[in-house]
């Protein structure tokens, strides 16, 4: 579990974040929701320890993010696995050496152990053909699920996922989703997903937070958010014709 | 405000030197990366270090063939200064300027675009040392073969300017063979390659600098291998001229 408490982050005047408290649970999906801007990002990149911020406590388990040393936060960094927003594959690599590439640098098997983790993990996300392929070579969609089985490779205790459905079409978004809600499912992690694609957010939206100006505006789940009394949320939800025509 | 600035990117600039010069997490990653270095930033630029280094000798004999006129000099006399040009500058100084434009650019926009499309802090997330990672190989790779290039540079030059004059014959080949092997000093060329070490850690290490730490897309990495270029050329003449006076004055 990972539980925020009285964040707050800024970029000069600007406070991006001010006093969020939520907690991510474990074998489930917890949704980070909001408008661009609303520090989405901001926050996931606070998690992951790539923006420190100025106050607040992260603690993943017990153990607090914001007071790890620099071995104790390079071990911890092993857990996580991220799947980001343009996938991060290693352009110089390839689909096999992406997803082998933790498992070199942290992992101690041997090469035919690492080669068959590679495979196992690569066949999680049904793409057990694209080894030698590199990144270029393959759609966005595939992008994201050789990203997926990379951050799966070392067994992640954290998964976290930045817009996994940006750019994407609406089956293969769904495809995402089943696929990191299966993950997520099948190993019991803390998954933490950014997003504001409404398909994610009634899909597989088990703790979902909705952030408003840097601020946690509500917090809910799948069930009960489209009968939200929060203007703003009910703003955001209702924004697109679709949703409007749905709920008439 | 320009001073400010420079203070600053020299501080970071140390900072991620720190950074890069610490045990690399995997031995067997680093010399994998350190070989692909090596082929990517050296053996790619033999081509063109040695096609200039021909040309530029060729230049050099015929310039001092034409401003040679005093008939108390001895022909071989060309033979002897174009090896001083090529060996104690053009070698060295020169082609250091020209791979910071080839290598430079190449290392901060490769380091620049990872860095806009979160391929480093995909390095980071994993608890990668990512400077440590991208960076050390490259400097290795550079320092270490830097001197064979300018080896290889000294010899095309001396072949470029020994083509001029065989087809010439002013000076005979035979007398600019005399004159490249007359008074010459071997201390020369370990000066060219002193020089180089410095130079092949500048080329590699500015650019990297100026490539980790972009922040914005296509445009700001365009700028970053500009500034890189810039900078790393001013930053090898700069040494030179220090290097210069500690190693020969």
């Amino acid at each position: 579990m990972i539980e925020v408490k009285n964040l707050y982050k800024s970029f000069g005047d600007q406070s991006v974040l001010n006093d969020i408290n939520c907690r991510f649970e474990d074998g489930k999906n917890n949704l980070i929701i909001g408008m661009s801007g609303s520090g989405k990002t901001v926050l996931l990149k606070c998690l992951i320890s790539l923006h420190r911020p100025e106050e607040g406590e992260i603690y993943y388990d017990g153990r607090d993010l914001l007071k790890l040393s620099r071995k104790e936060l390079i071990l911890l960094r092993q857990e996580i696995g991220v799947l980001f927003q343009g996938s991060a594959l290693f352009d110089s690599m390839t689909v096999a050496e992406n997803v082998m590439f933790p498992l070199r640098m942290f992992g101690n098997m041997i090469a035919k152990e690492r080669e068959a983790r590679m495979k196992l993990c690569l066949e999680r996300v049904n793409l057990p053909t694209a080894l030698d392929k590199y990144p270029s070579e393959l759609s966005g969609g595939m992008q994201k699920r050789v990203a997926i089985a990379r951050a799966i490779a070392l067994n992640p205790k954290y998964l976290f996922c930045d817009e996994p459905n940006s750019g994407l079409d609406p089956q293969t978004s769904i495809l995402i989703d089943q696929l990191i809600d299966d993950i997520t499912k099948e190993y019991d992690i803390t998954t933490v997903v950014n997003t504001h694609d409404m398909n994610s957010v009634l899909g597989i939206g088990d703790n979902i937070t909705f952030l408003y100006k840097g601020k946690v505006e509500w917090k809910g789940n799948k069930d009960n958010i489209l009968s939200t009394d929060s203007g703003p949320l009910r703003d955001f939800l209702f924004s697109s014709p679709i949703m409007r025509k749905l709920i008439d | 405000m320009i001073i400010n600035e420079w203070i600053t990117n020299l501080g970071r600039y140390m900072l991620l030197m720190k950074r890069v010069f610490t045990k690399p997490d995997r031995w067997s990653l680093f010399g994998r990366q350190f070989v692909n270095e090596t082929y990517g930033l050296v053996i790619d630029s033999i081509g063109i270090v040695c096609l200039i280094s021909v040309f530029i000798g060729a230049v050099c004999c015929i310039q001092i063939q034409m401003n040679l006129f005093s008939p108390l000099l001895p022909r071989f006399t060309l033979g002897a200064t174009t090896r001083e040009i090529i060996v104690l500058e053009f070698s060295s100084a020169v082609m250091a300027l020209i791979l910071s434009g080839k290598v430079g650019s190449n290392i901060a926009s490769e380091i620049g675009t990872m860095r806009i499309t979160e391929q480093i802090d995909a390095l980071d997330v994993m608890g990668v040392n990512s400077a440590n990672y991208l960076i050390l190989p490259k400097i290795c790779a550079m320092v270490l073969f830097m001197p064979i290039l300018v080896i290889f540079s000294i010899a095309c030059g001396l072949i470029g300017a020994g083509l001029v004059a065989y087809f010439t014959g002013n000076p005979s080949i035979d007398t600019y063979i005399y004159g490249i092997q007359a008074f010459f000093e071997p201390g020369n060329i370990f000066y060219a390659i002193k020089k180089s070490y410095v130079f092949a850690f500048l080329i590699a290490s500015i650019p990297s600098f100026w490539g980790y730490y972009v922040k914005g897309g296509a445009l700001q990495v365009g700028r970053a291998s500009t500034k890189a270029v810039v900078t790393t050329s001013i930053m090898v003449l700069l040494s030179d001229v220090i290097l210069t006076k500690l190693l020969l004055a």
